[in-house]
Parts: C-alpha cells; structure tokens; sequence
C-alpha cells in the first residue's frame, strides 16, 4: 500500500511528488499519456521564474521529474483507466492492475477542446491535430488552417510557419481575444492570414488514402458554406479538465473541473486533493500548478499525520 | 529499448520490414515527442513477447523522414501493421497493449 498516489505528471504532479518524497511519503505518480504534461507541447516557457533566458517545456518537465525522482518518488509511464475512491485506503486502477494508497493527489491536467465533429474525430492524427508542436513536422510546405482566436491559437500559428507555406487562422469573431503582443507576432508574419467570422462545419478525406483533403467553413455573416481544401487543421480553441475518471465520486463544477475548499487542495472526499488546471479555470500557469501541487503535497502530509 | 526490437532506416527498412516472412510492427517516433515516450514500456513488452513469431521495429522520423512521408503519417506515436510487404491496419496516439497484441494475434494466426 502507498501512502500518497499522485494522478499526472504536469508542474502540479511533479512538485507534489518533490515535496511528499521530501517528506518520506515515496509518492507514486502516474505519468498518464502526456507524460510532463501540457508543456510537453510547448517551445520556449518564458515566464517560469528562475530562469531569465527561458527554457524549453520539455525540458523544464524532465527537470521536475529528476528533482521528484531524486527524492524518492517514483514514476510510472502508465495511464489510471478507473478510480475508486468510495471507501478508505483508495483504489487506483491502470487495466486490470489495482493501486491502493492512504491518500490521492490529482493532478491530471487539462487537454485540448475539439470542435467535436465526427469526421474529425475520423481524422485525428491524419491531418488533424490538437498539438502544433507534436505535429507540426508532418507539414513542411503544407497550406494548413488553424482554429481559434486566444493565445494558443496564435502561438500555435507562429510556431506552424516554420514548416508549412501558409497557415490561415479560421476565427468566429471579427477579432481575436489574444493578448497583444501575441496577436502581433502572429499578424506581422507574412505567411499568416486570418478569416474572419468563419467556422468549420464538416471535413473530409479517407485516414486510409491520404487524410484530409478538404474542409467546409461557414462564413458566419452570410451563412454561405464554402468548400476549401487544405492539407491539416490545427485545433486551438481551449482546454477541458480531465476530470471524466472521477465523475460521480468528486464534485465537479459546470465545466467538469474537480471544485476544491477556499484555501485548498481538499475535493469532496477527506484525503483526496486536487492541484493544477484540474482544479484552476482561472491562472492556469505552470508557476500556479507548481504552486498548488506544494499545497496538495502539504495537505496530504497532515492528513496521513492525523489518520 | 528491448534487446529484440530492431531500429529502422532509409537503407534498411526494405529488407526488415517489407521483405520479412512474419508480421510487423512499427512504431514512428521522435525524441521531441512525450506520447511516444509513454508507449516505449508497451512495445518493449510486445518485443519480449512477441519477438519469435513478428518483428518489432521503431522508426525516428527525424532520422528517415522519407519513410514518414512515404506512410502519409502525419502524427506520432503511428503503429503500422505490415504483413507481406503491405501496410494491414494503423494505430495513431498512446494506444493500450491489448489494442496492439489483438491485431498482431490475428495476422500471427493468419
């Protein structure tokens, strides 16, 4: 039996586990599928404090990990399918494989929002893509679209002209919510153009013959909906929590986010806690899940002190 | 990387994964991508089990980007399934041990 099982590998994750194998808690965590976590797919992280030249988001996770892993902790490179969090000691399940620890720390993130359609789903990872970081690669000299108005949707598009020959931004409003400095980089790069008012209703191609090969966008203002072909789409419309493994045993709010008490890491359930974007709709920084992580890591130190 | 899963290039992919007499699995990856981290443990697996009756074999797209190029993958982790030269069945993303071992018990069985 553990005493401490952490669910995810992000900032929040990670510095849980520095903090509860400082503590002598040899905390388990669970890297899931995005092993390090969001900023996994990111280039350069340029405002985590400590390092004024910026660092790569890889590698500042590899960092974290070493620093959880020098103290102790250990790190699996598997995803937690179920949990059952019903009665005490806690039940984590990777198959068939049941964990059971004293008390869970969640951190498991959240990951991109898709327009859900079915035949993007049919072509995810043939054309489609939630991660221009990941991707990106597979485009070289490729006119490719990406969807979105925020920051991401900018970052993303920047960063996807250093493969692809042009990159249009398809956006529902006629103006982006992006920061300024981001929208700027993107609008002053000449292989980057934006249609306004535009959303993509359906898309086609066979991932068995070449994936996509066409997408329909719906100009908003008209309603017309024109065919335009198009070797990628790129999604960079917002994140959800992950939070679907814990429906109907943690509160959720609305959104699916874990709700924690003012001040804590503590969820509906005593010894379970939650840190990270799981539980945050509003900082959402590496820096802030850092921050929370330490908190989760505390809070599950006094719990095992008390029970 | 398991002692039995092999590395393949531009110069030898036809002759470890076309030209092979069993089925076989590839896995396209990079060193820049986490997913494909998290499936290493899953094919080493696959490897040790399955390493008499298939082959088991990894690509890095940095290092022969024709071959990604020639399979049309646009996203990695792709698990390719060849079987007598052809490509049978792919797999795109972190997918589970028993999602890969189904497909190559079928073309093991024939």
């Amino acid at each position: 039996m553990y005493k401490v099982i952490i669910i995810g590998s992000g900032p929040a994750g990670l510095t849980s586990a520095i903090y509860s194998a400082r503590a002598n808690l040899n905390p388990l965590v669970f890297e899931g599928i995005q092993p390090g976590g969001q900023l996994t797919i990111t280039t350069d992280v340029e405002n985590y404090p400590g390092f004024p030249e910026g660092i790569m988001g890889p590698e500042l996770m590899d960092k974290f990990r070493e620093q959880a892993q020098e103290f102790g902790a250990k790190t699996l490179f598997e995803n937690v399918d179920r949990v059952d969090f019903s009665s005490r000691p806690f039940k984590v399940y990777v198959g068939e494989k049941e964990y059971v620890s004293e008390s869970i720390i969640i951190s498991t993130g959240a990951s991109a929002k898709l327009l859900g359609l079915e035949s993007e789903k049919k072509l995810m990872g043939f054309g489609v893509s939630a991660c221009a970081t990941c991707d990106g690669f597979f485009f070289k000299d490729k006119e490719i679209l990406v969807v979105g108005g925020g920051d991401s949707a900018m970052e993303e598009a920047t960063y996807l002209t250093k493969f692809a020959s042009s990159v249009t931004i398809v956006h529902r409003k006629d103006h982006f919510r992006a920061s300024k400095i981001m929208q700027e980089r993107a609008l002053n790069n000449s292989k980057i153009s934006v249609m306004w008012n535009a959303e993509i209703v359906d898309m086609h191609g066979d991932p068995n013959d070449g994936g996509l090969k066409s997408v329909d966008i719906r100009d908003l203002q008209s309603g017309d909906i024109n065919s335009h072909s198009t070797d990628g789409v790129f999604m960079a419309i917002g994140h959800k929590p992950n939070s679907d493994i814990f429906e109907g045993q943690l509160n959720l709010n609305d959104s699916g986010y874990i709700l924690t008490a003012n001040d804590s890491t503590k969820t509906s359930i005593d010894g379970v806690f939650a840190a990270g974007d799981i539980q945050d709709f509003t900082y959402r920084q590496a820096v802030t899940a850092a921050g929370s992580g330490c908190m989760a890591a505390i809070e599950a130190e006094r719990f095992l002190e008390d029970h | 990387m398991s002692d039995f899963t092999k590395d393949a290039n531009e110069d030898n992919f036809d002759s470890i994964v076309i030209n092979s007499d069993k089925p076989v699995l590839v896995d396209f990856w990079a060193e820049w991508c986490g997913p494909c981290k998290m499936l290493t443990p899953t094919i080493d697996a696959i490897s040790e089990e399955y390493n008499d009756r298939s082959t088991i074999v990894k690509v890095n797209v940095d290092e022969a980007p024709a071959i990604a190029t020639k399979y049309g993958i646009r996203s990695i982790p792709s698990l390719l399934f060849f079987n007598k030269g052809k490509v049978i069945e792919q797999k795109v993303g972190a997918v589970s041990k028993e999602e890969l071992t189904s497909v190559l018990d079928k073309l093991i069985e024939g």
